[in-house]
């Protein structure tokens, strides 16, 4: 017990410091504008990844519409701040209550049955909700976007906006790690990776196979929708053909690079995605032909990612720097 | 309700649906044998229907209308059953015995590359290209108010002939006997000393060709080509066979009429923006009520 709250302590302190760093390193000028906008999107490409290896890593079983779910977020969020004046949090909140929502009605027909179909469904799902929302001209804006979104701040200062932005999203980030660690830590966790390894064997023990499979998916599709609703309000402007088949595989590909099943590879994965992208963009069109390239080669030949399904565990680390003796559990 | 209107838009959703049959076929076949999901084979569809433009263009100032449409769908069938089989021995088959879902994110990679690798070929590009009808397949005809296109009599009477060949070859043939032994059981089907990898190959050339020819009919039915026209139809295609019931090939043509006719309808008395939305629509309703689909068995594991 006293463990546990020394290293709930060390976590946090951990999570400060580096807030701390990049913050304060943003506010004396070490890192530009321009790449505290770039940490807060990889950010938000994190705590979507995350989401996608809780269903894809964890639970294995493959979802190919992330992108949807988080455009249900951002325009539910954006529609609550900017239509009906719900102050930001709430509306973020709403944004993912709404995502996890069209999570249980499409989980509810599919994850009953064993196999592939939660790709297909899921991927076929992102397209209609794009097309919906194209149509829906009078509430979403149609083809032409949803514009001037209030962001998280207006101070007027450049440089405190970012820092303000990157905090909201540091916030969302913590809380996303600390719900998804904990959950598959805890019992219903422990039942939602046996399903991943083998679904008849967890069956077979009384499981409930199909309602842990719908948790997972749910909590899942909340976390996408949380993701959309903060993209929403970094970067004030939706537009429903962001949120195409193409930006649903960067959240596999981050999965996949940084270890289906690893949290820790996730991050990783998803920070050196975000500037892999935007240092890549000398490639154009050739960018999208590596990416699947990359998918392609990381499957045939480093399958496991940078983690693999292991933890970088950050309390271990933290105990032997400091000496507190981190016994091994 | 118009009657007309009605038997006019069944007769346009059945030569739609035939297309994706022939592409829902592969989708089945592939199924059937490695029980993977060929994410690609939409973007064979497009393969196809390059292929058979270039063939068309080059051919016509040589050859009389008919042979070079016989040329293009050589063609085109020809180059997709390559990449079938090239992605199958290259991509899918390391992958065999590896989990389902490594082989699933590879087929999405490899749609990605085809996709995009389209793109950035100097000679496809990403822009759309406009497909010239060739002159004796213009027109329509008329019968007690019904129209039908040129078009369409040749979509019909395509599909139709190959998905009689095919299940002329799978029924009798040893090789489709080979095919239909590996689908039931692939270690009983080794043991019996048929060549599994063999086997896998020829289902992927197979549902590969069966698709590249969908595409050429398809870029004839709706004259405008380019790399992403692959998508939505293989999605839908993928519909049809999850309709129809996953592994089963009648099924599979069942479910493209079914897709094809319900999408026409859709178009032609509903609206046609909602046109996808109702193919998706079929695939929830058919996972709620009879996930085996409508021709397919419902199957046991065994442990």
């Amino acid at each position: 017990m006293k463990k546990k709250g020394v290293d709930f302590l060390l976590l946090l302190a951990a999570g400060a410091a580096v807030f701390l760093l990049i913050a304060g390193l943003a506010w004396i000028g070490v890192i530009g504008e321009f790449y505290l906008q770039l940490i807060s999107t990889a950010g938000i490409y994190i705590i979507v990844s995350l989401s996608l290896n809780l269903i894809t890593g964890f639970t294995g079983q493959l979802a190919l519409g992330h992108a949807g779910f988080m455009s249900i977020g951002a325009y539910t969020a954006a529609i609550f701040v900017m239509r009906l004046g719900v102050p930001l949090l709430p509306s973020v909140l709403l944004g993912g209550a709404m995502s996890a929502l069209f999570g249980y009605l499409i989980g509810f027909p599919t994850l009953r049955l064993r196999g592939d179909y939660l790709a297909i469904t899921t991927l076929g799902f992102g397209e209609i909700i794009r097309v919906v929302l194209n149509n829906l001209e009078g509430i979403t804006g149609g083809s032409a976007g949803l514009k001037s979104i209030p962001g998280f701040s207006d101070t007027g200062d450049v440089m405190l906006d970012a820092i303000i932005k990157f905090a909201w999203i540091f916030v969302f980030f913590a809380v996303t790690v600390a719900v998804i660690s904990n959950l598959v830590r805890s019992s219903p966790g422990r039942t939602i990776v046996s399903v991943r390894e083998d679904e008849i064997a967890s069956t077979s023990m009384g499981n409930d196979v199909a309602r842990y499979k719908m948790l997972s998916f749910t909590v899942s599709a909340l976390f996408a929708g949380i993701g959309g609703g903060l993209y929403s309000a970094l970067f004030n402007y939706l537009n429903p053909s962001n949120f195409n088949f193409l930006y649903s595989v960067n959240f596999v590909v981050i999965a996949v690079l940084g270890g289906l099943g690893s949290i820790t590879g996730t991050v990783l994965g998803g920070l050196i995605f975000t500037f892999a992208q935007e240092w890549l963009r000398v490639l154009k069109d050739f960018r999208l032909v590596v990416f699947g390239l990359l998918l392609i080669l990381l499957m045939l030949f480093w399958q496991k990612g940078i983690m693999g399904s292991k933890e970088l565990s950050i309390t271990r680390i933290l105990r032997r720097i400091l000496g507190l003796g981190g016994k091994k559990e | 309700m118009d009657l007309l209107l009605f038997l006019q838009q069944l007769l346009n959703g059945i030569s739609l649906g035939s297309v994706y049959a022939l592409v829902a076929i592969g989708y089945t076949m592939v199924y059937g044998i490695v029980k993977l999901i060929n994410f690609a084979h939409g973007d064979i569809l497009m393969i196809g229907a390059y292929c058979g433009y270039y063939a068309f263009t080059w051919a016509q100032g040589t050859a009389s209308p008919g042979l070079a449409i016989a040329f293009a769908f050589a063609l085109a069938m020809g180059i997709s059953a390559l990449t079938g089989v090239v992605v199958e021995k290259t991509c899918y088959r390391p992958l065999r015995n590896a989990p389902r879902i490594n082989a699933l994110i590879t087929a999405i990679g490899v749609s990605i590359v085809l996709e995009n690798g389209a793109r950035v070929l100097p000679f496809m590009g990403p822009n759309p290209r406009q497909v010239r009808i060739p002159e004796a397949l213009t027109g329509v005809l008329q019968f007690s108010g019904l129209t039908i296109s040129k078009v369409q009599v040749l979509t019909l009477a395509t599909s139709i002939a190959l998905m009689l060949v095919l299940t002329l070859f799978v029924q009798y043939t040893r090789t489709g006997k080979a095919m239909r032994a590996v689908s039931h059981d692939q270690q009983a089907a080794l043991l019996m000393g048929i060549s599994v990898d063999r086997i896998v190959s020829i289902t992927f050339a197979v549902g590969a060709a069966l698709g590249g020819a969908g595409g050429v009919l398809f870029a004839m039915n709706f004259p405008m080509i380019d790399p992403y026209m692959g998508i939505m139809p293989g999605l839908k295609a993928f519909v049809a066979a999850v309709f129809g019931g996953i592994g089963s090939i009648p099924g599979a043509m069942l479910g493209g009429l079914v897709m094809g006719v319900a999408e026409t309808l859709t178009k032609g008395f509903i609206s046609t923006k909602l046109a996808d939305a109702v193919s998706f629509g079929i695939l929830i309703v058919i996972l709620l009520v009879r996930p085996a689909g409508i021709l397919g068995k419902a199957t046991r594991e065994k442990v």
